[in-house]
């Protein structure tokens, strides 16, 4: 009896079967903002750490500040002040622009903070050696410095990355139709909680290869000392 | 013409770290094909003078010349100066993502502009000098350290530079890998590259050096033929230094 109230609140057939296409068009929603985050955030910041190897004190002192306001605040936050609060000043955006901005500059903070310890972590001798070869500065970042360094960052930079992504999911607060958004809504016309269920095996689906896969790249650029 | 006008002339160079003065007003010149050794205790200033003769370090005063070019003035392309002189390192330095054929050839195609396949040509011939042509696909980790050490030193030798310096170049090596190292060094000083040697290796300092340099407290002490300088010198505190080394 108990058993059986447990299946039918849970997973009830029929209303999976109703709302499966609405969690399924979800799902692609997720993913198109996931990679425009991934892709945004990563590439920005790494433009960021690059910027910041010149040390150029003024600069520097922006984006450290830039990176650690964007670090402190809750992502959620991003997205309900891009989305509700930015209006009153004129600028309107979407809630999928809201989104994948938050999103974006939050994942470009982390991203610049990670590839900016992975530039440190690369020896002076390094740099000393390319320079004395006659480098310059810019030679020697781009093709001594970094491609050591991105490989240091991958391990740190993966989870992250996953991390953020999963993100997406706030973007039911300002009604961008992705997965939780559509299950949140199934469940308040059906009165059951099983689309939840659905999105919850969607994220799954979503994020499991993404798990796996950030392992086997740690593995895969894992120094051989 | 060339014969006279040395390769590598510093003049009245002093260098300091903060508070600390560490060269007080060195004057050097090394001529075309002469091995020049340097001595002295740890803390003498010794790395510190290879390292402002291409600018690592920026010198505080005096001026450096290299093959008659003044590489502290303003309009000096330091970029290409360097291309002049190639350096060694202690700890080798060599880039771990690239392999000896990589690390010898990347300066070529980034800084001399040669395409792909000419540098490579060249830094192969670079590595059959430093006896490791059959390494030229091998990475930095699979090398032994003297290996690694020759191939940073082909690294150097693939620019053609006028000068080489070497900078405590056997220090990092074990014993048994040293002698590899100073076979290369003794070959290039017989095809008459000229170089300037910061090293501990006195046996090798007696054997190839043209002149030997014994500094101290950031000062030129005293400087002349090894033979002058290792059995006869004028200063007490190379005596001791080189019995210390010698023990």
């Amino acid at each position: 009896m108990q058993l059986e109230r447990l299946a039918d609140t849970f997973f009830n057939l029929q209303v999976m079967q109703q709302y499966l296409p609405k969690i399924v068009e979800g799902f692609f929603i997720t993913i198109q903002i996931a990679l425009a985050v991934v892709l945004a955030g990563i590439a920005s910041g790494l433009l960021l750490a690059l910027v910041r190897a010149f040390r150029i004190k003024a600069l520097n002192f922006f984006i450290i500040l830039c990176v650690d306001i964007l670090r402190a605040l809750p992502p959620l936050v991003l997205i309900i002040g891009f989305y509700f609060a930015l209006p009153a000043i004129g600028i309107r955006m979407s809630a999928w622009v809201a989104t994948w901005l938050a999103l974006s500059l939050v994942l470009m903070a982390f991203a610049e903070e990670i590839f900016w310890a992975g530039i440190l972590a690369v020896p002076k001798g390094q740099w000393e050696a390319a320079r004395s070869t006659g480098l310059s500065f810019v030679q020697t970042l781009t093709d001594v410095v970094m491609p050591q360094a991105v490989r240091l960052t991958i391990p740190p930079l993966t989870n992250r990355t996953i991390a953020i992504t999963k993100g997406t999911a706030l973007g039911a607060v300002v009604a961008v139709g992705e997965i939780l958004y559509q299950a949140q809504t199934a469940y308040s016309f059906s009165y059951n909680p099983s689309p939840l269920v659905l999105g919850a095996v969607a994220y799954l689906i979503l994020f499991i290869p993404v798990v796996y896969f950030g392992r086997w790249v740690e593995t895969r650029f894992a120094w051989k000392r | 013409m060339s014969g006279d006008r040395p390769i590598l002339e510093v003049r009245g160079l002093h260098k300091s770290f903060g508070h600390l003065e560490v060269l007080k007003g060195i004057d050097l010149a090394v001529r075309k094909g002469e091995l020049v050794f340097v001595i002295g205790p740890s803390g003498s200033g010794k790395s510190t003078l290879l390292r402002c003769c291409n600018r690592l370090e920026e010198p505080s005063s005096g001026s450096i010349l290299v093959e008659g070019v003044d590489v502290m003035a303003p309009g000096t392309n330091i970029n290409a100066v360097r291309r002049r002189i190639g350096m060694v390192f202690q700890s080798f330095n060599l880039y771990p993502h690239l392999d000896a054929l990589g690390n010898v050839s990347l300066a070529l195609r980034k800084v001399v502009g040669q395409s792909r396949a000419e540098a490579e040509l060249a830094g192969q011939a670079a590595l059959e000098r430093v006896g490791l042509a059959e390494k030229a696909n091998s990475f930095p980790n699979e090398l032994s350290g003297g290996q690694q050490q020759r191939v940073a030193i082909a690294r150097a030798l693939a620019l053609q530079p006028a000068i080489l310096l070497f900078d405590e170049p056997t220090s990092a090596l074990d014993p048994e890998l040293v002698g590899s190292v100073l076979a290369v060094m003794r070959e290039l000083r017989e095809s008459g590259m000229t170089m300037v040697v910061v090293s501990h290796e006195m046996r090798f300092a007696r054997s190839a050096a043209d002149r030997v340099i014994f500094m101290d407290h950031g000062l030129i002490v005293e400087q002349g033929t090894p033979e002058k300088l290792f059995n006869a010198p004028d200063h007490q505190r190379i005596k001791d230094f080189i019995a210390s080394i010698e023990h």
